[in-house]
């Protein structure tokens, strides 16, 4: 899978709970180790399809679950967490 | 021999559901990293794990969001935290004469610090009654003020009235603290409908959780100083605490084996009802409280009606020792309960039981009629041997 986004977090414990969220939705995301040049906070981010991006965001607001910024950010899936 | 009969529930509960035991071996063997720090398999193993025990958590409890319960190692952990986070200095706070030590000692340490004075309102210990007149007033004499009370007592189970205290604590823009460490798990009520400012609950009464784990469920808009700070795997440039929740109160490595088998325990809650266990405990109280009314020489402490406490009854017998009559139960019976003042002086002072205490029998999921009915006859046989004035020796 090609993942074009990239969402970032404060605390590991929201993009945890981002990965449940989305996969709940049949929405194709993956934890990921944060990129160092998109941010320096919590370590794991999620990937996500970019043509997703509404949705995700979406998502997120709606469980009121407090993300840090949302990413243009290429990644293949040989970057993410089993 | 005869098989154990587990009477302490309301110092902790056993036993665990298996799915306890299983959540703690599955999270050993197959994640076992440290939460929210590495990047690796078994850091993010042990992370999804902990979410999901939060997620769970919230589910059972009724918080509003996961980031309104806080992982702590006990309530009284849990307490402290928001004792201390929400005491201003010069405030009066205001208590009940049913508060455990861990409401307490806290309250007097900060009265000893000449930070905050400290009223303590009278409840009846058997009905749960309070003269609430008087606690509004003590709430609204035009300075900061900060309410403590527990929501069931641990010494006759009787329910505190906790609505109307509540009511009153945000009518007057009073922080209102609420102990839950004998009703989470056993009364049906919604963490974000108590009205209370923040509640602790300990992980492992009611929760079914393993020791060393308790929650602090802090209500929306409510933001406390952490009692500790450190490490959290979040913002590490960074020497300052985050301020955010829940990395701001969590520094450190986390009981996480701990709060995985509570998650675990919180999904069984879940599918057993809350309102089931509810009804059942009340059923086994009722049994209790009629079996022995009228027992000569046997006191029952507590509300007449189980329905308005939870599973513990207190109880008093003539001629015999609470720390006797439970070492007899233990020793010739394989009954477990616990004699004494349990850690609540200022209870038993308020029920006419200090300084001996109460023989406190508490019970649980797995407690039986026939564990009770085999607690009642043992109870009244000891007794019978207080009355008759035999000496009371033990076989062990």
């Amino acid at each position: 899978m090609k993942w074009g986004g990239v969402v970032s977090f404060y605390a590991s414990e929201h993009a945890m709970r981002s990965e449940r969220v989305l996969q709940r939705m049949g929405v194709p995301a993956r934890l990921v180790p944060g990129p160092r040049e998109i941010s320096s906070n919590c370590g794991v981010a999620i990937a996500f399809v970019w043509e997703h991006e509404p949705r995700v965001v979406q998502a997120l607001n709606e469980s009121k679950i407090r993300f840090e910024a949302v990413h243009r950010y290429d990644l293949h899936d040989e970057t993410s967490f089993p | 021999m005869s098989r154990e009969i587990y009477l302490d529930h309301a110092a902790t509960s056993w036993p665990k559901p298996d799915v306890v035991l299983e959540a703690i071996r599955d999270f050993l063997e197959n994640a076992g990293g440290n939460t929210g720090r590495s990047g690796h398999r078994r850091s993010i193993a042990s992370s999804r794990a902990v979410s999901l025990a939060r997620e769970r958590l919230t589910d059972l409890l009724g918080a509003e969001s996961p980031d309104n319960l806080v992982f702590t190692k006990n309530a009284t952990e849990a307490l402290n935290l928001a004792i201390y986070g929400l005491a201003v200095p010069g405030a009066r706070i205001v208590t009940t004469s049913l508060e455990h030590n861990s409401v307490m000692r806290p309250l007097r340490e900060l009265e000893r610090q000449g930070r905050c004075s400290v009223e303590v309102v009278s409840v009846d210990g058997n009905s749960g009654e309070l003269d609430l007149d008087e606690w509004a007033a003590l709430l609204g004499a035009g300075k900061p003020c900060l309410a403590v009370a527990i929501h069931a007592s641990n010494v006759t189970g009787v329910l505190l009235p906790i609505p109307a205290m509540a009511a009153i604590a945000a009518d007057r823009g009073v922080p209102f603290i609420v102990d839950a460490s004998q009703t989470a798990g056993y009364v049906p009520f919604a963490l974000s409908g108590l009205g209370a400012s923040a509640v602790a609950m300990p992980g492992h009464k009611g929760l079914l959780g393993p020791s060393g784990t308790g929650l602090l469920y802090l209500a929306p808009g409510v933001e406390v100083d952490p009692l500790i700070r450190g490490g959290t795997g979040s913002q590490s440039e960074l020497e300052v605490q985050p301020d955010f929740a829940p990395d701001r109160y969590e520094s450190g490595t986390l009981n996480a084996m701990g709060i995985v088998g509570l998650g675990a325990a919180a999904e069984h809650l879940r599918e057993a009802g809350l309102d089931r266990i509810h009804a059942s405990s009340t059923s086994l109280g009722r049994r209790l409280r009629d079996a022995l009314a009228g027992t000569a020489g046997i006191t029952v402490h507590g509300p007449d009606d189980p329905a308005g406490g939870v599973g513990i009854v207190s109880v008093s017998i003539e001629g015999v020792p609470c720390a006797t009559a439970a070492r007899l139960l233990d020793d010739e019976s394989r009954i477990m309960t616990r004699a004494g003042l349990h850690c609540a002086p200022a209870a038993h002072r308020s029920l006419g039981t200090a300084p001996e205490g109460t023989l406190r029998l508490s019970w649980g999921l797995e407690t039986t009629e026939h564990d009770i009915d085999v607690a009642v006859e043992a109870l009244r046989a000891i007794g019978e041997r207080g009355r008759s004035g035999e000496p009371l020796r033990t076989v062990a």
